[in-house]
């Protein structure tokens, strides 16, 4: 039984109504809080639900405007974040038990920066604990359901912002992609998910789980939608040293620009060969590509041999970053504390009690792949992979203006499906992992369905910090799409 | 060095066993000098109340991250500079063990790929030693062990302060060419005084910004390296040589006896006189470096560095020289370093400039202004006084009484001028005719004594020349002048 609402209150329309004053942003505000009522207990898209705080921010938002005051391009939006996103004051669990009762001193930058533009967070979502997964089953607080059929996964890690809007519970959501964890839930919950070029948006409060392949995006349920969101929370910040000073331009300013005349290249090694995916995600992929080909773009194949190695680079740097960003989870300045006799045995402690399997074996995989005498092998290894990976991209841009592919091999699958063997569930990423490992943007668009009627994305790559030219292509897409 | 820190001479000397050779390579870290932490704004600061001077990247809170501090690699390229290494783009890598002083159970510091390397320091005596490198990393917070016994194994509880973690620090490796105690302790010197002289470290070791560990060995001559101990937790320039000297003579014993130097960390301890050996590790320390994927390369713009070299201030070698070519004295005199250690030389030079004598200048530096406000004194006042004292307006003894005058009147703000200062306190040397009838006074009152002094022993007239200068002082509220007492006393003794 699907939970998609069949009418949607969309992020454009709610900034556009409340700024003029025609709506209130507290009945905005109640709307979303009545589906979150009716249904959430069947999704768990939520960690927290912040009622009371989301109606007093969105009271705030209504006296400005009544004051003749512009709360900004996103007034009165509700936005859904991924609970691995510090929030001042409001627990920020990582769906970890070793956060149990933390409430960061401090807000991420992409939290301010929404508060700027007006939005109005609702609450923090699920996630696979320390977004170390691809089904947001891994959670110390239990699995997100998929809301087009909750027998199924929503997809990962940021699994429970993309069902809270594909749920209807909040128009836009934030997660976090390290090799997937936007684009392939996105897919797998029919909505919009971006992964913006590494270094656009501001890391600054987002738990690191990999510090080299994390970056924020949003979530929503349309093109314009992620446009505006994306919009509000990019840009450089002084706080995050790896963010890219290059001045932000406006996605939104450019959704209309289409694609003729692009040179749109689908990529060989996502459709066929031994990462092939579903039938009926090719035939997406490949109707996706008619319709650019029909909006004017220029469409060929294109080969990128080497990011079939991809999936292995990223299972060996995205750990040994892991385990050391995860070290200081140690028991002594905050979260849960096993107590012991001494402190190493403390940290033992806590660290076996809090931390869940999933992310004690990307532990244990990093800290190995970091190791005198296996450092060359493994993580020297991987990193000229990610080397290679991204000279084949530049030479692929050299030729095109975007390439196209899918995003996850398949549909939702049930949950427990693939808990039992990680390389399967692992494999879910391996069309989204090379956008991580050069950095470029990517994005999965909703286009069509597949096996049981489940929803497809198809995935648009573009060069570094050419985010407006994919917007274009992917308003395109939504249009087109079946 | 603070001259509480002078060592006497009878600790320095002797050094090793004959037939030994002691191999000494030192790491020094130094606080960089800056207002706010090695990666974030929180302040970097001295005895704050524990856990004010920090912010949630300095207590490695989820989701902050770091961002270079400028200024700190400002410092540290000045110091590349002022050694003569190469400055070079470099990165940052995590050094990653778990310790609960450690914030993030890592510390970002820089491995393969130093902002610093290949320099060299030159010690006062002319020796050169090599420096490796010399890289920025951050400091850790400080553990207080208590209860229990307060040792880390058998306290009841621990307590950490933050205050410190964070702060920039530069490690600065030198080779292993220090062969004597003597040089250890002069390299640590000069590195200091550079330090000090460039802006960046205050240098003080009693609190902690600047930190030395030993790495010793000891071989016979000509043999390749010996194994090496690592000594840490060495608090002054005292301790350094006392460890030193005490690793070795413990290695050479070991080797005597037939028995293996065992490479490991040693610490020292001050109240036994010896280094203990550290912590047994199960295993092999392996810190798992890679680069710190939160920062970008430093990557510093030749013309930037260009920019500092030029506004580098003189080194304290430029400035002992530049003094004692003033002054007319060797850069090697003691004074001149003090002078230059305790930035009193621009005063010197100023006040020898206005036409004071060298020597007589020095002096008073290196006796008479080991106190705060010195800096302070308007040189021209500094002049005047040593004006006063030449030509015999004051006594020697008035002469520094009055120059503590002014150095107060200096911290005050007031202008403290010599001649107003003697007035007022009535000072101004005795002349010759009413000295010698003080004397002749003096001589009559104490006969027997006044035999001895012409007794001829010389030991005899020693001792009496101190008890007749003491007399007449005593009798002149010490307004006359030791040195013409002597010269009329032994006028009157007929030589």
């Amino acid at each position: 039984m699907s939970l998609v609402p069949t009418a949607r209150d969309h992020a454009t329309a709610i900034a556009a109504d409340v700024r003029a004053g025609r709506r209130r942003a507290v009945d905005v505000v109640e709307a979303h809080l009545a589906a979150i009522a009716a249904t959430e207990d069947q999704v768990h898209a939520f960690n927290l639900v912040t009622a009371e705080r989301a109606l007093a921010a969105a009271a705030e938002i209504d006296r400005r405007v009544g004051e003749g005051d512009d709360p900004g391009p996103l007034a009165g939006v509700p936005v859904a974040l991924k609970d691995n996103l510090c929030t001042r004051g409001v627990a920020t669990t990582c769906s970890s038990r070793i956060l149990a009762g933390w409430e960061p001193p401090y807000d991420a930058t992409v939290v301010r920066r929404l508060d700027r533009a007006g939005a109005v967070v609702i609450g923090k979502t699920n996630l696979d604990e320390f977004a170390m997964g691809s089904s947001t089953e891994n959670s110390a607080f239990g699995a997100t359901r998929n809301p087009h059929d909750p027998a199924r996964v929503p997809g990962g890690s940021s699994g429970g912002s993309a069902a809270a809007v594909a749920a209807g519970f909040a128009p836009l959501a934030l997660g976090s992609d390290t090799g997937g964890s936007i684009r392939q839930p996105a897919a797998l919950c029919g909505v919009v998910g971006v992964k913006p070029t590494y270094g656009r948006v501001s890391r600054y409060g987002l738990v690191a789980f990999a510090s080299s392949l994390d970056q924020i995006g949003p979530f929503s349920a349309t093109v314009g939608d992620a446009a505006i969101c994306y919009d509000a929370i990019a840009g450089h910040d002084p706080l995050d040293a790896t963010s890219i000073p290059t001045p932000l331009e406006s996605v939104a300013a450019h959704l209309a620009d289409g694609v003729s005349g692009l040179r749109i290249g689908l990529v060989r090694e996502m459709l066929e060969g031994d990462l092939a995916p579903e039938p009926d995600v090719v035939r997406r992929v490949t109707a996706a590509a008619e319709a650019l080909e029909a909006a004017g773009a220029k469409i060929d194949e294109v080969s990128v041999p080497a990011v079939v190695y991809g999936l292995s680079a990223y299972y060996l740097i995205a750990p040994a970053e892991a385990s050391s960003n995860l070290a200081r989870f140690d028991g002594v300045r905050f979260g849960l504390r096993v107590d012991a006799p001494t402190t190493a045995e403390m940290m033992r402690a806590t660290r076996t009690e809090g931390f869940g399997a999933e992310v004690k074996r990307r532990i244990m995989l990093g800290t190995y792949a970091l190791s005198a005498g296996y450092y060359d092998a493994f993580y020297g290894q991987a990193q000229r992979v990610r080397t290679l990976i991204s000279n084949e991209f530049a030479a692929a841009y050299e030729r095109f203006d975007l390439l196209l592919g899918p995003t996850s091999p398949c549909v939702a699958f049930p949950l427990d499906a693939k808990t039992a063997d990680p390389m399967t569930m692992y494999l879910n990423d391996v069309y989204t992992i090379p956008s991580n490992l050069s950095g470029q943007p990517a994005m999965s668009v909703p286009f069509g369905t597949g096996e049981g009627d489940l929803p497809v994305g198809v995935q648009l790559l573009a060069p570094a910090l050419e985010e407006a030219r994919m917007f274009a292509a992917a308003a395109v897409l939504e249009e087109a799409a079946p | 060095m603070t001259t509480t820190d002078a060592v006497p001479a009878a600790e320095v000397a002797p050094s090793i066993a004959p037939g030994w050779e002691l191999v000494v390579g030192l790491e020094v870290h130094a606080e960089l000098a800056t207002a706010t932490k090695m990666f974030s704004s929180a302040p970097n600061g001295f005895a704050a109340e524990p856990n004010t001077n920090i912010d949630p990247t300095s207590l490695g809170l989820p989701g902050s991250l770091p961002v270079v501090n400028g200024r700190a690699v400002e410092l540290a390229v000045r110091v590349g500079l002022a050694l003569g290494c190469e400055v070079r783009s470099s990165i940052f890598a995590r050094k990653n063990y778990f310790y609960p002083d450690m914030p993030k159970d890592y510390q970002i510091s820089q491995y393969d790929r130093p902002i610093n390397e290949g320099g060299r320091l030159e010690l006062p005596g002319g020796k050169v030693i090599g420096v490796t490198r010399a890289h920025l990393e951050e400091d850790t917070g400080k553990n207080s062990h208590m209860g229990g016994d307060g040792r880390i194994t058998g306290a009841d509880y621990s307590l950490i302060d933050y205050n410190r973690a964070g702060v920039p620090l530069l490690e600065i490796v030198s080779e292993p060419d220090i062969s004597t105690v003597e040089e250890a302790r002069q390299y640590v010197e000069e590195l200091r005084a550079i330090l000090v002289a460039i802006g960046a470290s205050d240098g003080k070791m009693e609190e902690g910004s600047l930190r030395v560990d030993a790495n010793v060995s000891v071989r016979r001559p000509g043999e390749p390296l010996g194994t090496r101990c690592e000594i840490k937790n060495v608090n002054s320039l005292r301790s350094l040589g006392r460890a030193i000297e005490y690793e070795a003579s413990r290695q050479i014993d070991l080797l005597t006896a037939g028995e293996r130097v065992r490479q490991e960390t040693r610490h020292w301890d001050e109240t036994g006189g010896r280094t203990r050996t550290g912590r047994v590790k199960e295993d092999a320390e392996d810190y798992r470096y890679f680069a710190e994927p939160d920062l970008v390369p430093l990557d510093p713009d030749p013309a930037w560095i260009a920019g500092i070299r030029e506004a580098m201030p003189l080194l304290p070698r430029q400035r002992r020289e530049r003094l004692a070519s003033a002054a007319g004295v060797e850069p090697s005199l003691g004074a001149v370093a003090v002078a230059v250690t305790r930035g009193l030389d621009e005063l010197a030079l100023a006040a020898i400039e206005a036409g004071a004598d060298g020597r007589r200048t020095l002096t008073h530096v290196e006796h008479n202004l080991a106190v705060d406000g010195a800096a302070q004194l308007a040189p021209s006042r500094f002049a005047e006084l040593l004006a006063m004292e030449q030509s015999g307006a004051l006594t020697s003894t008035q002469a520094r009484e009055v120059l503590g005058a002014m150095v107060d009147a200096a911290l005050d703000g007031r202008d403290g001028d010599p001649a107003a200062i003697a007035e007022a306190r009535g000072f101004r040397a005795m002349d010759g005719d009413e000295l010698a009838g003080q004397l002749d006074a003096l001589i009559a009152a104490h006969p027997d004594e006044w035999g001895r002094f012409c007794g001829g022993d010389p030991k005899e007239r020693g001792k009496l020349t101190g008890f007749f200068v003491g007399q007449v002082m005593k009798a002149t509220r010490g307004q006359a002048d030791g040195k013409v007492v002597t010269k009329l006393l032994i006028e009157r003794a007929g030589g």
